[in-house]
């Protein structure tokens, strides 16, 4: 494949989103625990609610600045390399992202400084209430962006007019169908993705038999709260997978690797997917399945990518590929999740250490299965930007030369390698520091809207008068 | 509906160049130090604000995308290689903040981005208007410059001028929120920045001049923009004797005029257009259907609101800074 300004550019926005959505993915799902955390503070008065708060409050802190550094990004990138696709689709996406730009720093100007530095200065009402309107606004956050992102999928509700696509009716682009089933499966995947991280830490502090009390906290919640979860998970993907089927035939056959139509369809667990031969190698197959997933019936004919010219077909190993590590991994965190609290409910858990152990090394999993699971919704999506609209080979700056896009992706990688690295190595500490790290407390003459100075006050002073 | 996104618009520009504008110039101006106390003194005096001061300049990026899709997409991608820059520094500089603290044996390596990063960022702000004022280069409605079509010596003179300017708002700043050596170094700094800013905006004027920019017409087409020349000349005053008094609000307090002045030259010489002389505001703008749902929303609430936190965050942080701080 030829380095093409395209591909740099299909590479850069890849590597900068997938990069940023670690970080909101936990945070969403973070921010509505510690909601949960301080309303059974205030409900007990037990004061392991109120440690577990503050330790998570502070990691809290770290994720959601590198989101917001990481997020800077994606905002100007859609003008610098698809400044086609930014001109013809900015009455509608520009202004659903206006919005989550101004939901997103609604939340941390009002909210988010009471929650770091004001447990002394508010009524424990209000700091609760704070609380929750931290997770209501990262919600809203993710709401916005799924709203955006489900228009590409399935573009509704616009007219096109001097080739710019303008909005018709907001109403049918934000209670679009496709939005109400693709934001609760992304938003149950935060939550998981917090669950597991509290997990996983509680599970590594037992293994180290260290903060038993905290640890036990965390552990157990996050393995309940995961079993109920999963499950639910699981329900919103077939949902998410059902209006793929309706909405985007030629995807739903590249992830199910079905190159001809089949009635009865049969379901092919794994193969290797051969797409200049238009046919599948070393195929694991189960008859009928195919029908039964596809459409509910033992009868149904599914369609196959040859139905479509090769030009509207998306490559099929990736979304073919990604989608199966996306389920075995919603697979496995059900079963770390059902076994884990069954131990945990018996009190038989820490006898199991290689059970902890399972659940400690299975804190990415979450990750693992949003990152394979945008990938498939994404790569699923080509060639087209705005699916059957726009495509994306059009949505390209038409200028942008090979150079620019190549200093730009390495640029990007440096610079990311760079901090995150720094960033999530100041995580870790603030974990190895433990929840007795003690309590967050206001600097002087603080004003609320820099989250990652928590960082400071999470541990002692490195040196004298630094 | 569209005049209001212009108000935002420009609103929303004017707090982001004076308020980076000062953190920035303040990032600069750390390079010249390699005293601990002073160093520390200087970020105490932006550490609280400086995030809040680059908001402004993601609402700018957004509102110009929601409400003006055309320029948005043109700008960012004839800018691409200098906006990668800009961003690169900024993200380097805004985790430095952060991380300097932090760091123990590689402290140097975060200074050398906080500072590094501030240039750079400035920089690419003083070029990307510079390469405004001169005409970009459009074909068809596209822009046809290349990848270094934005590099021109009057738009690369402006970048410099840029960082003479931010620097002169960052002495300024540090006179205000700082005592003791900080404050009396700043005040040094003040007369040789303004002198320098100075002679910058003559050799522009001259250059303009010279080369018959097409801007230059709107000056005789409209006398009203003598104002802010005036404006200018008169806070450039009160500036020289604010120095000479010792008096610690004022200069920054002059010098945003300055920049307001200046500001305010440039969107009257631009408009109606918007990228000069190939897209005005009303080929721009999104249609009402956009404009509207953005207004109901985030222009009649939020917004307002913005400016209402800002101006508390920095009514909290009045006053000098307290040397017990943390940095």
């Amino acid at each position: 494949m030829d380095l093409t300004a395209l591909l740099l550019s299909r590479l850069q926005f890849a590597f900068t989103i997938s990069f940023h959505i670690i970080f909101p993915s936990f945070t969403i799902g973070l921010a509505a625990w510690l909601t949960v955390l301080e309303a059974l503070w205030l409900a007990t008065g037990r004061p392991v609610y109120r440690t577990v708060f503050e330790f998570w409050l502070k990691i809290f802190g770290v994720a959601f600045g590198m989101g917001v550094v990481s997020g800077v990004v994606m905002g100007f990138q859609f003008g610098t390399n698809w400044s086609a696709f930014a001109g013809k689709v900015g009455p509608i996406q520009g202004v659903l992202l206006s919005y989550e730009t101004f939901t997103a720093f609604f939340l941390e100007a009002s909210f988010f400084g009471i929650l770091l530095f004001g447990r002394s200065r508010v009524p424990p009402w209000f700091y609760l209430f704070s609380t929750a309107m931290v997770a209501l606004g990262t919600t809203l956050s993710a709401f916005w962006i799924m709203v955006n992102n489900s228009w590409m999928q399935v573009p509704v509700g616009y007219a096109t007019v001097n080739g710019q696509y303008v909005p018709g009716d907001w109403a049918t682009i934000i209670f679009s169908p496709v939005v109400w089933v693709r934001f609760p499966h992304m938003l149950l995947a935060s939550y998981l993705t917090g669950a597991s991280c509290v997990a996983g830490t509680g599970a590594w502090y037992l293994l180290r038999d260290e903060y038993h009390a905290e640890a036990r906290v965390m552990l157990r919640m996050g393995l309940f709260l995961a079993a109920v979860l999963v499950p639910a998970q699981l329900f919103f993907g077939h949902l998410v997978g059902d209006y793929v089927h309706d909405k985007q035939p030629v995807k739903f056959a590249a992830i199910e690797g079905r190159w001809h139509d089949e009635q009865p369809a049969s379901e092919v667990l794994i193969a290797l997917p051969d797409e200049a031969a238009q046919t599948n190698h070393y195929a694991i197959s189960v008859p009928i399945l195919g029908s039964l997933i596809g459409s509910m019936s033992f009868t149904s004919k599914e369609v196959g990518l040859t139905d479509f010219p090769v030009q509207n077909r998306p490559p099929v190993a990736i979304p073919f590929f990604a989608f199966r590590i996306m389920v075995g991994c919603g697979l496995l965190m059900l079963f770390l999740a059902w076994y884990g609290s069954y131990l945990s409910v018996k009190e038989r858990i820490g006898e199991k250490r290689w059970m902890l152990w399972a659940i400690f090394l299975g804190f990415p999993l979450p990750w693992i299965a949003i990152l394979t699971g945008w990938f498939t919704a994404e790569v699923g999506r080509q060639p087209w930007a705005v699916y059957g609209v726009l495509r994306t080979a059009e949505a390209l700056t038409p200028f942008l030369t090979v150079r620019e896009a190549t200093i730009s992706l390495l640029l990007f990688c440096a610079v990311y390698a760079f901090i995150f690295g720094f960033g999530i190595y100041y995580i870790y500490k603030l974990l190895r520091a433990g929840p007795a790290g003690g309590l967050i407390e206001p600097p002087i003459g603080a004003v609320p809207n820099r989250p990652m100075s928590v960082v400071h006050h999470a541990t002692p002073p490195v040196q004298a008068g630094e | 509906m569209i005049m209001f996104w212009v108000a935002v618009l420009a609103i929303s520009i004017l707090l982001y160049v004076l308020l980076d504008g000062f953190d920035l110039g303040v990032g600069m101006l750390f390079g010249l130090t390699g005293d601990k106390e002073r160093r520390r003194a200087m970020l105490s005096a932006v550490s609280p604000v400086w995030d809040g001061n680059e908001t402004w300049l993601i609402v700018t990026g957004v509102v110009l995308w929601g409400a003006f899709p055309p320029v948005y997409a043109t700008l960012l991608s004839a800018f691409y290689l200098p906006l990668m820059l800009m961003l690169a520094g900024l993200i380097l500089r805004g985790v430095a903040f952060e991380f300097r603290a932090r760091a123990e044996g590689s402290r140097w390596v975060w200074d050398v981005a906080f500072i590094g990063g501030s240039f750079v960022a400035t920089f690419v702000q003083g070029v990307t208007v510079g390469a405004l004022v001169e005409g970009m280069p459009v074909t068809n409605g596209q822009y046809s410059g290349g990848d270094f079509g934005w590099a021109g010596p009057f738009a690369l003179l402006c970048g410099v001028g840029l960082c003479l300017g931010y620097a002169l708002l960052g002495a300024c700043w540090l006179v205000k929120k700082c005592e003791g050596d900080t404050r009396d170094e700043a005040y040094r700094l003040i007369p040789r920045l303004a002198i320098g800013l100075l002679a910058f905006l003559i050799v522009v004027f001259v250059y303009a001049l010279v080369e018959n920019l097409r801007v230059m017409d709107r000056w005789l087409e409209r006398p009203v923009l003598l104002v802010f020349p005036v404006i200018g000349v008169i806070a450039i005053a009160v500036l020289a004797h604010s120095v000479r008094q010792r008096h610690d609000d004022l200069p920054f307090r002059m010098v945003a005029l300055t920049f307001a002045a200046a500001f305010g030259t440039l969107a009257i010489s631009f408009w109606p257009y918007m990228i000069p002389f190939s897209i005005t505001i009303d080929e721009a703008a999104a249609p009402h259907a956009s404009l509207a749902f953005m207004f109901w929303g985030e222009g009649l609430f939020v917004f307002p609101l913005m400016l209402i936190y800002a101006a508390v965050s920095y009514a909290v942080f009045r006053g000098k800074v307290r040397p017990t701080e943390h940095y």
